[in-house]
């Protein structure tokens, strides 16, 4: 079934792209991540221009976020106050990563950019994931208990001025902390299209200190409210979110989600997270390679 | 009386076109509609000779039609390898590259024209004229007019089909020439070419094609356009719901 994308102004495959929908979905599912940043490259490997891409995506982790946002704060999992310092933090980064765009698209270096900065947070995270999961999957094998992480902040976090206290994820900590966390965020939520996610959590574990009931249900607040700031401003300053694309995406992603979730059931957390690492450190690679290859196009066109 | 003026003003036109053959060129749509569903076009450009006194010449006669979109300047990047990656490494402006270019002929085009005369009217993929600015070295012009020509080819957008007019009788003649999906929206041109002894005896480029979407797909792009605030709460909203509604349903399972 081919269907016209009106702000791509292509025409793609809906089933290929509900299908790429709900294999991210189910990542998401079983991961409790966004998946937008597996969303971005597969539709950039398929055709869709970059900058389509990401805004497209961003709409459609709003939506795969939606429901996981209620689950969490029926069960208190919610921290408002840090989810709220967050997102403020998150709507500068969307507006600075409004900015930064324009500048890299007006001197042509958007693409890469987007690929280096896929390659380094990808790389980086999945390598810490990687270890972290294995040193816990061979803890397991061995018959030891599961090193329990050390929930500490950062020192450079509890160097910050001005402290406030955070009751429901237990700290007494500076605002500063979690404003430049979402701040951060904010821009890599514009230029990728990511919600952020798998940088938010291990960032408020083992950056902020975080308690782990409130982690993945206020990562996922923030990741709600940012990415709806940088739908509304792909809008109105790169006009590049395409509703259609967007739309199909999240129909195979919100299916995907529920069968992830319950796939998650059967198997153990730590082997969960090790699967993830290496999903993520595989993307990181296919992208480092990307770069250092010869791309099929060695031109592009660029209306002025 | 208006019409009389003009029958007036084609007098010396007409007296002339005794000697030469007049053409009477048509496509099959005017209008290609861009829909939810639309996948590409194919477009039949076809039409008729009038020879003077009805007697077509001796010798072999050629024909070429050429669709053509909208210009609209450009800046094309290359790409290069620095230090191990691929970026985009130099630049080159073009004010006037069309949207769309497909050029049909019942003979390879260097079999029947000659440089100049194909020069003259941009009959080929190597002798469009894209007016490149800023840079003025011959040879990397060349370079970058050269890389922009095959990108836009293999992305189906300019095309340059051999042999593909068929002439019946030397007096009917037809393409047939590929639009893809791709394909940006405007006002294209269909120009039509009887070549003989090297020659264009005639020319005709007052055929018009609008390529428009329709329905939805043009409310989303003038959405997306002009009310940019709009499209974007819509956005969100759409998201947001059908986002809630997935889980709701999912609950009940």
């Amino acid at each position: 079934m081919d269907i016209y994308l009106p702000i791509a102004n292509l025409s793609v495959n809906a089933l290929v792209i509900i299908l790429l929908g709900g294999a991210v979905g189910m990542l998401s599912g079983m991961f409790g991540v966004g998946g937008g940043f597996l969303t971005t490259p597969l539709l950039i490997f398929y055709g869709i221009p970059p900058t389509v891409a990401a805004a497209s995506a961003s709409t459609q982790v709003t939506g795969a976020s939606v429901s996981g946002v209620f689950a969490h704060m029926k069960r208190g999992g919610v921290d408002f106050q840090m989810g709220a310092v967050l997102v403020v933090g998150g709507m500068f980064g969307t507006a600075a990563g409004a900015a930064i765009f324009e500048i890299l698209e007006a001197l042509g270096q958007i693409d890469t950019v987007i690929n280096i900065l896929y390659v380094l947070m990808l790389g980086s995270i999945g390598g810490l994931m990687a270890k972290e999961s294995l040193a816990s999957v061979l803890a397991v094998r061995a018959g030891r208990p599961v090193p329990a992480a050390k929930r500490r902040h950062h020192p450079l976090v509890a160097n910050l001025p001005m402290r406030w206290r955070f009751y429901r994820s237990g700290l007494y900590i500076s605002p500063l902390a979690p404003l430049i966390l979402g701040f951060i965020t904010g821009i890599m939520t514009m230029l990728l299209g990511v919600g952020g996610g798998f940088i938010m959590v291990p960032a408020m574990l083992y950056l902020l200190g975080m308690g782990a009931q409130v982690v993945v249900g206020t990562s996922l607040f923030q990741i709600l409210f940012v990415t709806m700031t940088a739908t509304m401003m792909h809008s109105l300053t790169t006009k590049a979110v395409d509703i259609v694309l967007a739309v199909f995406l999240l129909i195979g992603s919100v299916i995907g989600a529920q069968i992830g979730a319950r796939l998650a059931q059967r198997m153990r957390p730590e082997n969960l997270r090790l699967l993830l690492a290496i999903i993520v450190l595989l993307v990181a690679i296919r992208m480092a390679l990307g770069l250092g290859w010869r791309p099929d196009e060695i031109y592009t066109v660029q209306a002025l | 009386m208006r019409l009389i003026a003009l029958l007036l003003l084609l007098m010396p036109i007409a007296a002339s076109a005794q000697s030469v053959p007049k053409l009477v060129p048509d496509v099959s749509q005017r209008q290609i509609d861009i829909q939810s569903g639309f996948t590409g076009a194919e477009l039949l450009l076809f039409g008729a000779i009038i020879y003077p006194r009805g007697v077509a010449p001796e010798g072999q006669i050629d024909v070429a039609v050429v669709l053509r979109g909208p210009t609209s300047p450009i800046t094309l990047r290359e790409k290069q390898k620095i230090a191990g990656i691929w970026i985009n490494a130099d630049s080159s402006d073009f004010r006037s590259v069309p949207a769309y270019y497909a050029i049909a002929s019942s003979r390879p085009l260097d079999q029947i024209v000659d440089d100049k005369t194909a020069a003259i009217y941009e009959l080929g993929l190597d002798k469009l004229q894209l007016s490149p600015s800023g840079e003025v070295d011959a040879k990397e012009q060349r370079r970058f007019s050269s890389g922009l020509v095959d990108l836009q080819r293999r992305g189906g957008l300019f095309r340059e089909e051999a042999g593909s007019v068929e002439i019946t009788d030397q007096v009917l003649y037809r393409a047939r020439l590929n639009i893809p999906s791709s394909v940006p929206v405007g006002t294209y041109v269909a120009e039509t070419l009887l070549i003989r002894d090297g020659r264009v005896i005639v020319a005709d480029d007052k055929v018009e094609v609008r390529v428009r979407k329709t329905g939805f797909e043009q409310l989303i792009t003038i959405l997306a356009r002009d009310y940019s605030l709009f499209y974007g709460t819509m956005a969100v909203l759409v998201s947001l719901l059908l986002g809630w509604f997935a889980g709701y349903i999912f609950q009940r399972f």
